[in-house]
Formats: structure tokens, C-alpha cells, sequence
């Protein structure tokens, strides 16, 4: 069969390197093309803000001390699943997150909804000794966070950076974002938090994380990140979005 | 003309298999020709077929505003309705008198209880054995609750109140209360907790430092109002009985000394925006038998 004369694409380079373009240009035009429209492919839903400056702070920390080595945050919709760990993640709940948490390879627990599970108190000391609380965990201790002041300096390049990359931080958050982690960080009883709720929603969790009111610290600052994860939507409107989905 | 030049026109078969070669020579050595196998052909012309198929009917192709949806009508939230579906359908036999059952009937009713029971200690050893402990024997700050002493009440009514609104939790309904930091807030002197931390220690047979009687007094006009004139403790408050030895944060003289000083506010999360009625429900028939439920 003539057609299966590949020795004439294969002893003609440049006639190989023409076709593999065309071939390679196909798959990414299928895979790139709809992200264009990220719209299309997230379906929209209520309640999902941008972090607040102090829980972007701990999600810098979450990054940098590897933590999605072993904890993902993305629970699938199967049954068994959705059992342990709540509803399952939709796209819109991560669309802020850069990078995203996403993944299946847990050695330890997905932390998707781990927002609100556990106490203040409980996430401290299960940070300072994980065996204290859970005799057979394998988590290493992360005790230093409690004596290390968390990096409010930067968190304005931070915020900045995500805004040009689509996360719509304004102007006056910006500007904000030191004080109103210092404020999240402190709590109603001790400061005026109206500028962060006006800014980030009634939701927003604002008090002395970890015990130590003296220093804002690196506890506090992850800890405030995952009190809020998985928080953010309201699933009976998730829930209309999926019945349009069907 | 050069052998290369000859090969593009003539066929070089090799003699020995009949095969045609590649007309390539290395040091005497030709590279047989041979087709691709049949069979890797025929598998090849298959996965193209069957993609196809696979294209037509699940969800496939990006286009404008979406992907095409396939016409299998598959979606994962499909999937996860049918599998969930077939395990309420697996526990309907229960589930419709267990959902109107009251906690008495489920005590009285052998199924529905095994029902409870085995439902519950799933639920526990994947939300509460975190902090209670996989046996609910508790840890510092985490009651144990295999005990018969209940901070907030062990009625059935009061389990499930506490399972569902939690203990100072983010909702209306929680309970909640806060002992006054003593020292912290400057209430009362250093001796003043010394001498209560030691009365506190006499309820309970403890060995004291003996200024119980100065204990006594301050007692009386500080502590009795939340944890009882005999400090029996007040479910109502959630203040703790102090006369058993059972202690939530620790029985030693500096533990009490600090619980006094700084005061104690522990949390529990409401677990009504995390589970349904059911599990709470079996939850709460679980950790009624589980201690000496009231």
C-alpha cells in the first residue's frame, strides 16, 4: 500500500520535522485553546475569595515547608471519599491558588476541608508533637513555626504577583495587606477587624491562632490558612451549578 | 552510480530469509526489512476504532463554551449519586425508622441500635479519634470519653446538642462559656491561687500544702457559681466536677496552678455543617453507650 511508505518521511528530515510540528501543534491546540477561556472549564460558584494577606502567608509556608509531599487537597467525587473527608473540591475552590494542591498520593490526610475540623489549640499542639495526638502519625514536628514571626514584609510582592497572574486583588488590599494580617492575627477582642471584613468578607476568621498573643508567628499564619480550607463555598448554591451540569 | 542510488530502484533481498532489506550495509552486516506484525496492526486499527466510539459516547472534545458531553450522558456527580445510592438503598431497611426513631426507641430496638453502634464507630474513628483518641480515652485538653463524668451533660439530648452545635464553635447555638483568667487578669494574688489550688486539691484527697481553709473561702465567693458550693461542677457551664479525680488538663499542683492563673477555653467544632443527621444521630447512640451515658 502506497500510504504505508513511511521510508519517504523518514529519509527526508526536514519533511519528518514538518510533520512532527503539525502533529505536536494538534495536541496542544486541543489541550491549550479552552484554557484561554478558563471560564468555560470553571464552573462559577459563591463564596470563593482570595486569600486573606495572612493566609496567603501560610500558604507560602505550606509550599516552602513541602507539605503537599504527603497532604493533597482535592477530595474526588467517589463515594468513599466524599464519606471521609465532606463534598467533593470543585474547580472554583482552588482557581486562586497558584500553585494548586491538587493530587491523589496522600500519606498523609487530604486537607481539601480540613477548615474548621480540628480546633486552634488542637492544630498547635499537633504541629509541635503530631504524637501527642495521633500515636501512629509519621508527620514530622514543625515546633520552630511557633518561635519564627511570620514574613508580613513581603506579602504586598505576593499579592502583587498573584494580581498579574489573575487574582483579583484590589489596589486597597494591597496597600492593606501587612496591617490586615496583623489584624487577622490578633482578633476582635483585641483590635478592630472592620477594614479586613470589609475587605475579605464576614467570614473571615480573625483571632490568635496559636496561643501566643505577643508575636504574630508562622503558627499563626498556617494555621489561619488551613482554618479557612475548603470554607469558602456555600453548597446549596454548588449545588444548583451541578444540577445545571446534568 | 553509487550503491545508495542503486537501492532506491532495485529491491536488495537478503538470501538466506527472502526478505527484503533495508539496502543499508555495516561491515557486511544488512538490516532486514521486515512489515510490522499483523497482530500490532490489527490492535493499532482497533484503538483508533475504539477511540472513536469512546469520543461519540463520554465527554471528549473542547469546543467552544464547554466540551461536547457524550451521547452516554456520563458525568463523575452521575457516577457519585448511583454509588452513593446503592448504599442508602443497601441501608433503607433501617434508615427510614431510624430517621423518625427518638433515641429511646433506638435503645430499646436491637437492629436499629447494632445500627447505630456500628455506624458510629466508623463516623468516630474518622472525625472525633483525632482528638479523643481512637477509644475515646481523650488526651490533655480532649475529655475521655470512656468515663462517666460529662462536661456538658451525657442525656442523649445533650449529646447530640453538643455534637451538632459543638463547644465554643463559630455558630449561634454552640455552647459556650469562659472561665475568668484569674492570675492572667489580676482577680486574684498569687497566694489567693495557691491557697484555691490547694482546696481544689483537698476535693478531690489530694496531697495540699494545707491552706485549704483560705482555699475554702475564696472558693466560695469566686469558683462556687460556676462549679458548685461542694464544686461538684455545673453541666450548665460546662465546669467540670472537681471532687472526682478525673482531670481534663491535669491533676498535678502547677497544672491546676496554670488552669487557675491562665484559665481553660477549650473548642469543639459544630459538627452539624460537616456531617448529616443520621451519623450524628448514630454518633450520639455510640458515645452514650460508649461511657456511662446519663
Amino acid at each position: 500500500m502506497s500510504w504505508m511508505n513511511h521510508d519517504k518521511l523518514e529519509k527526508n528530515s526536514i519533511l519528518l520535522l514538518g510533520f512532527i510540528i503539525v502533529t505536536v501543534l494538534i495536541g496542544g491546540i486541543v489541550e491549550i485553546v479552552p484554557l484561554f477561556r478558563m471560564e468555560t472549564v470553571i464552573e462559577p460558584v459563591e463564596g470563593v475569595r482570595p486569600y486573606t494577606p495572612l493566609e496567603l502567608a501560610g500558604s507560602n509556608i505550606y509550599i516552602r515547608e513541602g507539605c503537599y509531599n504527603c497532604h493533597s487537597q482535592q477530595v474526588r467525587p467517589l463515594r468513599d471519599e466524599v464519606v471521609r473527608y465532606g463534598h467533593y473540591s470543585l474547580a472554583a475552590e482552588s482557581m486562586y491558588d497558584h500553585p494548586f494542591q491538587w493530587g491523589s498520593k496522600r500519606t498523609g490526610p487530604d486537607l481539601a476541608r480540613v477548615g474548621g475540623k480540628y480546633s486552634d489549640d488542637w492544630h498547635v499542639a499537633h504541629m509541635k508533637e503530631p504524637r501527642d495526638l495521633v500515636p501512629e502519625s509519621i508527620m514530622p514536628s514543625y515546633e520552630f513555626m511557633l518561635h519564627r514571626g511570620a514574613d508580613l514584609g513581603s506579602l504586598k510582592q505576593h499579592m502583587k504577583a498573584l494580581k498579574t497572574v489573575g487574582v483579583p486583588y484590589t489596589d486597597e488590599m494591597i496597600e492593606w495587606a501587612e496591617k490586615d494580617a496583623a489584624v487577622q492575627a490578633t482578633g476582635e477582642a483585641r483590635t478592630d477587624t472592620g477594614g479586613l471584613v470589609e475587605r475579605y468578607g464576614e467570614n473571615v476568621n480573625a483571632r490568635d491562632f496559636d496561643g501566643q498573643p505577643h508575636m504574630i508567628s508562622e503558627m499563626d499564619a498556617l494555621i489561619a490558612y488551613l482554618q479557612v480550607l475548603g470554607t469558602m463555598v456555600d453548597f446549596e448554591a454548588a449545588s444548583a451549578v451541578e444540577g445545571g451540569a446534568q | 552510480m553509487t550503491d545508495k542510488q542503486k537501492n532506491e530502484h532495485e529491491k536488495d533481498i537478503d538470501h538466506v530469509t527472502g526478505v527484503e532489506t533495508t539496502g543499508h550495509e555495516w561491515d557486511g552486516l544488512k538490516e532486514l526489512n521486515n512489515p510490522l506484525p499483523r497482530w500490532w496492526v490489527w490492535v493499532f486499527i482497533v484503538c483508533i476504532v475504539w477511540s472513536i466510539w469512546y469520543f461519540v459516547i463520554y465527554p471528549a472534545w473542547p469546543v467552544p463554551g464547554g466540551a461536547t458531553e457524550g451521547t452516554g450522558g456520563y458525568t463523575q456527580y452521575k457516577e457519585l449519586a448511583e454509588s452513593q445510592a446503592e448504599i442508602t438503598a443497601r441501608q433503607e431497611a433501617y434508615l427510614e425508622r431510624f430517621e423518625d426513631a427518638s433515641f429511646q426507641d433506638i435503645l430499646k430496638d436491637p437492629e436499629l441500635y447494632a445500627f447505630a453502634s456500628a455506624g458510629g464507630a466508623a463516623a468516630f474513628k474518622d472525625n472525633c479519634a483525632t482528638c479523643h483518641g481512637t477509644g475515646g480515652a481523650g488526651a490533655k485538653g480532649y475529655p475521655n470519653l470512656n468515663d462517666d463524668d460529662w462536661l456538658w451533660g451525657g442525656t442523649l439530648e445533650d449529646i447530640h446538642q453538643t455534637l451538632e452545635y459543638g463547644v465554643r464553635a463559630n455558630n449561634l447555638d454552640t455552647r459556650i462559656s469562659q472561665m475568668p483568667a484569674f492570675g492572667k487578669d489580676g482577680l486574684l494574688k498569687r497566694e489567693e491561687i495557691n491557697a484555691v489550688v490547694d482546696y481544689v486539691l483537698s476535693l478531690s484527697g489530694g496531697k495540699t500544702d494545707g491552706h485549704e481553709a483560705q482555699g475554702a473561702e475564696i472558693f466560695k465567693m469566686q469558683c462556687a457559681s460556676c462549679h458548685g458550693a461542694d464544686g461538684k461542677g455545673l453541666q450548665e457551664f460546662g465546669a467540670p466536677n472537681l471532687t472526682d479525680k478525673i482531670w481534663l488538663y491535669g491533676g498535678d499542683r502547677q497544672t491546676i496552678f496554670e488552669t487557675v492563673y491562665y484559665a481553660r477555653a477549650g473548642m469543639m467544632p459544630a459538627w452539624g455543617t460537616r456531617l448529616d443527621e443520621n451519623t450524628i444521630k448514630q454518633l450520639t447512640i455510640y458515645l452514650h453507650e460508649l461511657g456511662g451515658g446519663e
